[in-house]
């Protein structure tokens, strides 16, 4: 067990390595370095720009080395001092501004990930158990408009209809009285509700996807002899079915955490925009208009990077649960 | 039947196959329909995309009416002329129909000069009112531009994107896919890996930070290939996923060693024949990649990050909707979104039946 950890902890480290490279090439891709933007936002602004201040960003960025010498002093900062770089446009450090807005996209992806799990799983049970009956036919169909529809046209179509029917306003995640409100309890159970829709919307086609693999799985088992086998031996349908085939199907779906994540991730930052939620997605889309790269940039690298994370985890999950993986070693 | 059945050729089965699936059945036309209306789209716009009718900014959309105030029938379709109210507190403008004009709909109008499919000049429309008069089905922007006109001219960007942009996902998946699966050792590894790295990131914030970093001088054209790149870059893991494994199986083939055998060289084994035993999944996974395709498009215009104004697109178009007070106000903005929901779900069935045909002996 320890040794396929080990093994898959050392096979984190390149991706990293890769990530954290494609994310450098992203932060420089705008034409000009983040200094002249920077100047040239100060100059617009109307302020002074003092040779000294240039010559000491230049000096703390290392723009007068080479590229690579960038790349180093980067992730130096990054890794020993968790020092993401200056945002020019909040003119903070990045972790200031990233800080809470990370924590409520993680907070919600996972949220969402939790309720897919905790619908799609008994539907797609059910699903399979009474194939082609109308209920089964009910849930492809709306199986089929969740995984069609993107998130952010339902949040659009959404925010109309409940707007035209109630005159409510579902954007934002916190009530015009906690919007600028510290951190408290009572902020947090205020969010509650307002984080229903979000993640439903967001965990829409992630149920979808879900019902149809667990569907798909479940029907693979129950057409197996030994269903069959324990059925003859008079074994009740209850424990026939929660005994084995679904400890069987489920198990695999453990896995697909590593690429729903990712995907949860992903829609949240465009649904977000859309709900004008306080998440990573609206500052990530202002940053990269403003070509803010280095909060966009470490943006990118921390989701990425939990990405990452969140997959491994769910590959030792899998392997805890299940031996064939654990003995079989390296091909996962 | 039966004969028939047994000596018919892999496609013919598949047809039979595709035909039992209903959906699929109908979405097929409905697209083609789709497509030849993007084509064809200053034919079949009654007005221009960029004329602005500044009387009727924010105009909602007119009502096509067969029967009139008096209850009478009309064969020839008409729409009322509209009447402007300025509200005293707020000084919003509203139009409500005025049922003292009347606008019978005639069909090949002369109207605005066109060029059809970009070279045939052109001046009639396949319908529209006389005289100049406003017709607008879908209502107006708040520039006062007809809106069913724009979302027509809009499918040119919006549905090409999703065949362009999959076209070269096509390229680059069954390159690096064949590769991978077919030369296998290190070179498959580091593929594989590759493909890990671009899963772990989180696809639209990567499409985003991509986008972004498009010169915003770039014209429309530099802009829409620059796009596909990006989303070709992006999207090709999972076709070069199922090339890879197919081919890894394929290669232990009698008839892979046949060939190899004979000294044909691999790119001949690879694609005269190997592939052509998986056409139909490629065919499958390239049809359900389109709508992810448009969607992609759509997602990252509408954001602003994609194809800029003046160009439509129907991710541009949706941007007008952004805000919930233009939602409130004027709610037919979000026609496009349904034009989007058509094409992605129509696409989605005839994956959904080609899958289905993909394997006609199972």
């Amino acid at each position: 067990m320890l040794s396929y950890i080990g093994f898959r902890v050392l096979q984190v480290i390149p991706l990293l390595f890769a990530i954290s490279v494609i994310v450098f090439i992203i932060i420089q891709l705008p034409p000009g370095d983040f200094l002249t933007s920077y100047v040239d936002q100060l100059k617009l602004s109307g302020n002074d720009v003092d040779e000294s201040m240039i010559m000491n960003l230049t000096s703390q960025y290392a723009l007068d080395k080479p590229l690579y010498m960038q790349y180093f002093i980067w992730m130096k900062n990054i890794l020993l001092h968790a020092d993401f770089g200056t945002s020019f446009q909040y003119k903070m450090p990045v972790s200031a501004v990233i800080g809470e807005r990370l924590l409520l996209t993680m907070a919600i992806s996972f949220i969402s990930m939790v309720v897919i799990w905790l619908i799609a799983i008994p539907i797609g049970i059910y699903s399979s158990t009474h194939p082609y009956s109308p209920m089964d036919y009910a849930f492809s169909l709306i199986g089929f408009i969740g995984l069609a529809i993107p998130g952010f046209l339902i949040a659009l179509i959404l925010i109309y209809t409940v707007y035209s029917q109630t005159g409510v306003a579902i954007t934002g995640l916190s009530s015009p009285a906690y919007a600028e409100a510290p951190w408290s309890m009572a902020k947090v159970w205020d969010m509650v509700p307002r984080m229903i829709i979000p993640v439903v919307i967001i965990g829409l086609s992630g149920t979808a996807g879900l019902i149809r693999v667990t569907r798909g799985m479940m029907l693979d088992e129950l057409s197996k002899q030994y269903v069959t086998t324990a059925r003859a031996k008079g074994l009740s349908e209850r424990k026939l079915l929660w005994k084995y085939p679904v400890r069987t199907a489920v198990n695999p779906l453990i896995s697909t955490v590593g690429w729903t994540l990712p995907t949860l991730i992903s829609g949240e930052a465009i649904v977000s925009i859309v709900l004008n939620l306080p998440t990573t997605g609206p500052i990530l889309l202002n940053a990269l208009m403003v070509q803010d790269m280095y909060l966009a940039g470490s943006f990118i690298l921390i989701l990425s990077v939990l990405t990452v994370l969140g997959t491994l985890l769910s590959d030792i999950l899998l392997a805890v649960l299940d031996p064939r993986i654990r003995y079989g070693g390296a091909s996962a | 039947m039966s004969r028939s059945y047994e000596t018919s050729s892999q496609w013919r089965l598949m047809w039979r196959k595709f035909k039992k699936h209903r959906l699929a059945l109908i979405a097929l036309p409905l697209l083609l329909l789709l497509y030849l209306t993007a084509v064809f789209c200053g034919f079949l716009a009654p007005n221009l995309p960029e004329t602005r009718f500044v009387d009727y900014k924010n105009s909602p959309p007119q009502k096509l009416r067969f029967v009139d105030e008096e209850g009478k029938f009309h064969l020839r379709p008409f729409v009322y002329g509209y009447k402007m109210e300025i509200d005293k507190e707020s000084f919003r403008r509203t139009f409500t129909a005025d049922t003292a004009r009347k606008y019978p709909v005639h069909l090949f109008v002369k109207g605005d000069s066109y060029k059809l499919l970009g070279f045939i000049k052109s001046d009639v429309h396949l319908f529209g009112v006389k005289d100049g008069n406003p017709l607008f089905l879908m209502g107006t922007d708040k520039l006062g531009r007809d809106l069913f006109s724009r979302i027509l001219y809009g499918s040119r960007i919006s549905l090409s994107f999703g065949m362009a942009g999959v076209a070269l996902t096509l390229v680059f998946g069954v390159i690096i896919g064949g590769i991978s699966g077919y030369f296998g050792g290190w070179v498959d590894t580091v593929i594989q890996r590759l493909i890990d790295l671009l899963i772990s990131i989180p696809t639209i914030p990567l499409w985003m930070a991509l986008a972004a970093a498009l010169p915003r001088t770039w014209s429309t054209a530099q802009l829409y290939l620059g796009m596909i790149v990006i989303f070709s870059l992006i999207d090709w893991t999972g076709l070069a996923r199922v090339v890879r494994g197919k081919l890894l199986s394929l290669r232990e083939e009698d008839f892979t060693m046949a060939a190899r055998l004979s000294g044909a060289s691999h790119a001949r084994i690879i694609f005269r024949h190997l592939l052509p035993s998986f056409y139909s999944y490629l065919i499958v996974t390239t049809t359900m990649a389109i709508p992810t395709t448009i969607l992609g498009e759509t997602a990252l215009s509408f954001l602003g990050l994609g194809i800029q104004a003046p160009a439509v697109s129907w991710g541009v178009l949706l941007k007008d909707a952004q805000t919930l007070q233009t939602l409130a106000h004027q709610p037919w903005l979000l026609w496009p979104a349904a034009f989007i929901v058509l094409t992605v779900l129509l696409f989605n069935f005839l994956g959904d039946g080609l899958r289905d045909a993909a394997d006609p002996y199972k």
